[in-house]
């Protein structure tokens, strides 16, 4: 039977993708970001820790989707999929490779249980899917593990509720646990933390909702679960609301969750920053 | 979620965040060709073509003037103003070689300088920030 094993939370700034394409992850500006990466990057590399497969929850910032197509919540089936070219080329990075048989099987899984997900078949994926990788793994000729890409759409409002976010991430995991093979399935949310890019309040971060953020997530997630987007706007800036991709890594982990890693910095670039790395409890 | 269900209650809360425009129907339906215009920097080929000669570019676009004149000022205020959206706007400043950090900051009035600096103190203080009405 395959199980959901972890659950990690990245930011996914392309500002730290450009950092490792131009060699600045030592110097004063970055090096404390990397270096406070180093603890999941040694965890991970683990053989009891190293995945299977990661279900990699992000958003896509308008790269696979422009304004013709906005799925809430969708799901990549294929083999392989690119990195985009954004506006100054792909990234420099391997392509993602997925696992289609459990993709489909979650895909199916999601919808008999009521998540009309959308499938997608053929999709490049943004510094939103390959910059955590390239944070965790770091820089392989290939990823050491297959993934599935979940782009969730927190760009035209209304994204989706933090509780129906919570209520998907229950549903991943019933939809794993009743799959045949023994995987080992990493779920990643990414994203956040507080951070504005737009208008005269860019560059608002907000440390102490950022720290309860982190707090409640993995020991009263009942708040977040009924915590509104304009709180997120509000206390987070517009784009904070990223955060609620991460209550879908939280709620395939079950009831109760521990924490096995806690690292926050403020800044990168416009954002503050959490990586933290949960297990079933 | 606790808030509100009906929309139009959903939607005027928006209006009360301090400089803020959030990205809802109205605006996406505002922005379509100015977004979708970004959207097309995604090709090398477009990139070129845009950068040879940039008003014959957006006059291959169904824009208004006003969102064609945002873009050549490089005024992303007025094209979020005019239904843009940062994350499409993107393809712009990449295209210029420029960051989040730079176009952010060109929004808020400040130097590049003098917004990096108070992000490495800690970014935007949330106080006065939150609600127009509230006043907090």
């Amino acid at each position: 039977m395959a199980r959901i094993t972890a659950g990690i939370t990245s930011s996914h700034i392309p500002a730290l993708g450009a950092a490792i394409q131009t060699g600045k992850t030592g110097d004063d500006y970055w090096g404390p970001v990397f270096r406070g990466y180093q603890w999941v990057k040694d965890w991970i590399k683990q053989p009891e820790n190293m995945p299977d497969v990661v279900i990699l929850v992000y958003n896509d910032h308008a790269s696979a989707f422009d304004m013709n197509i906005i799925p809430t919540f969708a799901i990549g089936c294929a083999e392989r999929f690119k990195p985009a070219d954004e506006g100054w080329g792909p990234r420099p990075v391997p392509d993602v490779i997925g696992h289609p048989d459990l993709a489909w099987h979650i895909a199916q899984s999601l919808i008999l249980d009521e998540f009309d997900m959308t499938i997608m078949n053929q999709m490049d994926v943004d510094h939103g899917c390959t910059v955590p990788l390239s944070m965790i793994f770091g820089e392989p000729e290939e990823w050491p593990c297959k993934v599935i890409p979940m782009p969730v759409n927190v760009v035209t409002y209304p994204p989706p509720s933090g509780n129906r976010c919570w209520m998907l991430g229950e549903a991943i995991k019933r939809a794993v646990e009743s799959f045949e093979e023994d995987l080992k399935v990493h779920i990643w949310g990414t994203g956040g933390m507080s951070h504005q890019l737009q208008g005269p309040r860019a560059g608002l971060i907000n440390k102490e909702f950022d720290l309860a953020f982190i707090d409640d997530l993995i020991k009263n997630p009942e708040r977040l679960r009924k915590m509104p987007h304009i709180e997120y706007l509000r206390e987070a800036g517009s784009e904070g609301i990223e955060l609620v991709m991460w209550l879908i890594m939280r709620g395939a982990l079950g009831e109760k969750a521990k924490e096995i890693h806690r690292f926050y910095h403020i800044p990168a670039s416009n954002t503050a920053l959490g990586q933290l790395v949960l297990e079933p409890a | 979620m606790s808030g509100p269900k009906d929309i139009h209650e959903y939607l005027a809360e928006f209006d009360d965040i301090p400089g803020t425009r959030v990205f809802t129907a109205k605006r996406a339906r505002k922005g379509y060709w100015l977004n979708q215009f970004a959207m097309s920097l995604m090709k090398a080929e477009n990139r070129e073509r845009f950068k040879a000669n940039e008003r014959a570019y957006l006059d291959e676009w169904d824009m208004s003037e006003a969102a064609k004149q945002a873009v050549l000022a490089r005024d992303y205020n007025a094209m979020i103003d005019e239904g843009g959206n940062i994350y499409f706007l993107s393809k712009l400043f990449s295209t210029d070689g420029k960051s989040f950090q730079y176009a952010a900051g060109s929004m808020t009035g400040m130097t590049q300088e003098e917004y990096a600096e108070m992000m490495l103190k800690g970014g935007r203080s949330p106080e006065g920030q939150r609600s127009i009405k509230e006043g907090r």
